[in-house]
């Protein structure tokens, strides 16, 4: 009696297994990611967070019933090659759906493919909202419609809320295009507000020599610089500047690798911008709690130095997220009815309330300010989002 | 109007980062300008160099310089292997643009597979060294970067100029038939030089190890202005890098001073194309 009871238990949970398993043709969602080439150490995380994602789909329910399959590219790093990739995928390897690729100029390259051919394109790390124009266009990089202004806005609320607001700032760029576009946004907004501006530079993506780059940012001495980083630039200019000896009272990264910042000694008390960090309330958000471990877990074994997860995996993980509730909701892989339910609908992500109602399908600029303490990253603006006990330094 | 302080700062960043180009240059000039060979795996090299000095440093705690001392004689193998393989499949001057270049894929792949395509940074006491000369700040890696690439340099100047084997080298690269009727054995020479060559790019990496950042890609960002030093500083000619270096590092960093950084870039190319419109008989 007691082996039959069992049997039939086991039976019974082979039978539920079976039923939450995926089963039929797998839905294949096509897409590229700079996995070589000079946007290849982001794009590695986002790669990271994309598997882990379609892995945990699969162990669920996968997508209507259907087992998911990532048929992933490597565009090298160029939106020439993106953009024939993405040809390839909808008109070759005829995926069902296609998700975007990494950085501003491979996701425009690509969105005019996307629009070509109809599809639903959710991206996560486009940087210039007025450019997309495209209808059915899903950003998770949330920016906001004018992040030129709003990003500055907020940078610009949180110093000013210190007992030492600033009074000038030196704005230091890379022409990489959303970089540029943000920074050249900060120049406008800080002499909106009264702040000088002693010092604005462009610099060009993948510069060696910072020396007289950091002579110039000593000599305008302002009481904030603004760098328009992009991955190690931040890093090397406060390096030139302490060969120097001169450190700058404040210091703002736009789009920094975060991991370099928070090991360098000259790290400390980086300003930056973000719409994820590892504590509350971001962890309360859904899907953060278990994607956390295992992004950890699996990056290490990558051997990706920093495994903390902030702006780049969250805007990655949301856009699956985002994908998922259009396919999900409308019950079908057809492009206009995910596209039209998404352009109606929020959708609670790992990074908050995404919406797509606005100006070129932007919702929302989610970013808030985050700073280097005690060797990690905490959010230190706005107040209910900071980090227990956290305070922007210096006061 | 730049203060004079700025502008004396800007010429001693110039010229110390020239150094690094002079130091990226010498090898593929010789290589390119006595074997007739345009080695684009030199940057490769460097860059696997300067992997390992940063895998060397982290994983063992080798000091950089103890490093140096391991990797420069494995390089001068690993270009002496090369130069074998170069040789077996008689690699001439146009083809060897080609081989090379898939040489170079082939490294970036495996400095990809093994250290990822995240940044990596080597942080060392030294990276933010500097002593004060007058006004002007003078950063100690750059400087010793900047001495060795000198010293190389003026020896191998030396070198080529008063021994045997650099007469026997400049002579095979004039005329190889000739060379070979008065007894010079090119082949062995070759090897030599493309060892030299090989432990000058693993020498670089030292110093892009313990002053850049490093990523697979990095290995494309030398090219351009490094490829510039070479032809004007004259194929082959190892003190014409080191001074063509610091002539390009020192119009860089003055634009960005002066001008603006991101017209930096354009210096470096302007210089060549008037050399090449004005002295084409240098190149």
């Amino acid at each position: 009696m007691m082996r039959a009871a069992l049997a039939l238990v086991v039976l019974l949970a082979f039978a539920a297994a079976a039923a939450a398993a995926p089963s039929g043709q797998p839905i294949r969602i096509g897409g590229t990611l700079a996995l070589t080439g000079p946007l290849a150490p982001t794009a590695l995380l986002h790669k990271i967070a994309g598997e882990i994602y379609v892995e945990e789909l699969n162990k669920a329910n996968g997508l209507l019933g259907r087992p998911v399959e990532w048929v992933l590219l490597d565009d090298q790093s160029k939106p020439e090659l993106a953009r024939s990739l993405y040809e390839k995928l909808i008109t070759v390897d005829k995926v069902d759906l296609i998700i975007g690729p990494y950085a501003t100029s491979g996701i425009l390259a690509a969105m005019g493919v996307a629009q070509r051919y109809n599809k639903v394109y959710v991206h996560h790390s486009f940087g210039m909202p007025h450019l997309a124009k495209y209808e059915m266009h899903f950003p998770t990089a949330a920016f906001g419609p004018e992040p030129n202004k709003t990003v500055p806005t907020t940078v610009f609320d949180a110093v000013a809320a210190t007992s030492k607001p600033p009074k000038s700032v030196a704005i230091v760029t890379s022409k990489f295009p959303s970089a540029q576009f943000q920074s050249n946004g900060a120049k406008e907004v800080a002499e909106k507000r009264g702040l000088k501006v002693p010092l604005y530079l462009e610099y060009e993506f993948g510069t060696r020599d910072w020396g007289a780059i950091a002579a110039r940012v000593k000599d305008a001495n302002a009481d904030l610089l603004w760098i328009g980083a992009l991955g190690l630039d931040g890093n090397q200019l406060l390096e030139a500047m302490k060969k120097l000896d001169y450190t700058p009272p404040r210091h703002f990264h736009l789009f920094p690798a975060p991991g370099p910042l928070v090991a360098a000694p000259d790290g400390k008390n980086a300003l930056s911008v973000t719409v994820f960090e590892e504590h509350p309330p971001f962890m309360n958000n859904p899907g953060a709690a278990k994607f956390v471990p295992i992004f950890k877990e699996r990056a290490a074994k990558a051997n990706v130095p920093y495994t903390a997860i902030e702006t780049q995996v969250g805007g990655s993980f949301a856009a699956w997220q985002v994908l998922e509730a259009g396919v999900t909701a409308t019950k079908s892989l057809d492009d206009k009815a995910i596209g039209a339910w998404l352009r109606k609908n929020r959708v609670d992500t790992i990074i908050g309330k995404l919406r797509f109602d606005g100006p070129n399908n932007y919702g929302d600029d989610l970013f808030k300010v985050k700073q280097v303490q005690d060797g990690k990253w905490v959010v230190v603006w706005p107040r209910e989002f900071t980090a227990p006990g956290a305070r922007l330094q210096p006061q | 109007m730049p203060s004079a302080t700025l502008l004396g700062q800007a010429v001693v960043s110039g010229l110390l980062a020239g150094g690094l180009y002079g130091l990226l240059a010498l090898g593929l000039s010789l290589s390119w300008g006595l074997l007739r060979l345009v080695n684009l795996a030199h940057f490769a090299l460097a860059l696997l160099g300067a992997y390992l000095t940063y895998q060397l440093g982290t994983a063992l705690h080798l000091s950089p310089w103890v490093a140096a001392i391991v990797l420069v004689p494995a390089f001068f193998g690993l270009g002496i292997a090369l130069h074998l393989l170069f040789a077996r499949f008689r690699v001439t001057e146009f083809t060897s643009l080609l081989v090379t270049f898939g040489i170079a894929v082939i490294l970036e792949s495996v400095i990809q597979w093994f250290w990822t395509a995240d940044y990596r940074r080597y942080e060392t006491p030294y990276a933010s060294a500097s002593f004060k000369l007058g006004p002007v700040f003078v950063p100690l890696l750059e400087l010793f970067a900047c001495l060795t690439a000198a010293t190389l340099a003026l020896a191998t100047w030396a070198w080529l100029r008063f021994t045997y084997v650099g007469k026997a080298l400049r002579a095979a690269a004039e005329d190889p038939a000739i060379a070979g009727a008065f007894g010079v054995d090119h082949r062995r020479h070759a090897l030599l030089l493309s060892g030299l060559s090989a432990a000058y790019a693993g020498a670089a990496g030292t110093f892009i190890a313990l002053i850049a950042t490093l990523a697979p890609s990095q290995i494309w960002a030398w090219l351009g202005v490094v490829f510039a030093v070479v032809i004007i500083g004259g194929l082959g000619n190892p003190v014409g890098a080191l001074l063509a270096g610091f002539l390009i590092g020192m119009s860089e960093s003055i634009t960005m001073a002066v001008v603006a950084p991101a017209w930096a870039p354009l210096v470096s190319f302007s210089i060549l194309i008037g050399l090449l419109i004005f002295r084409p008989e240098r190149v």
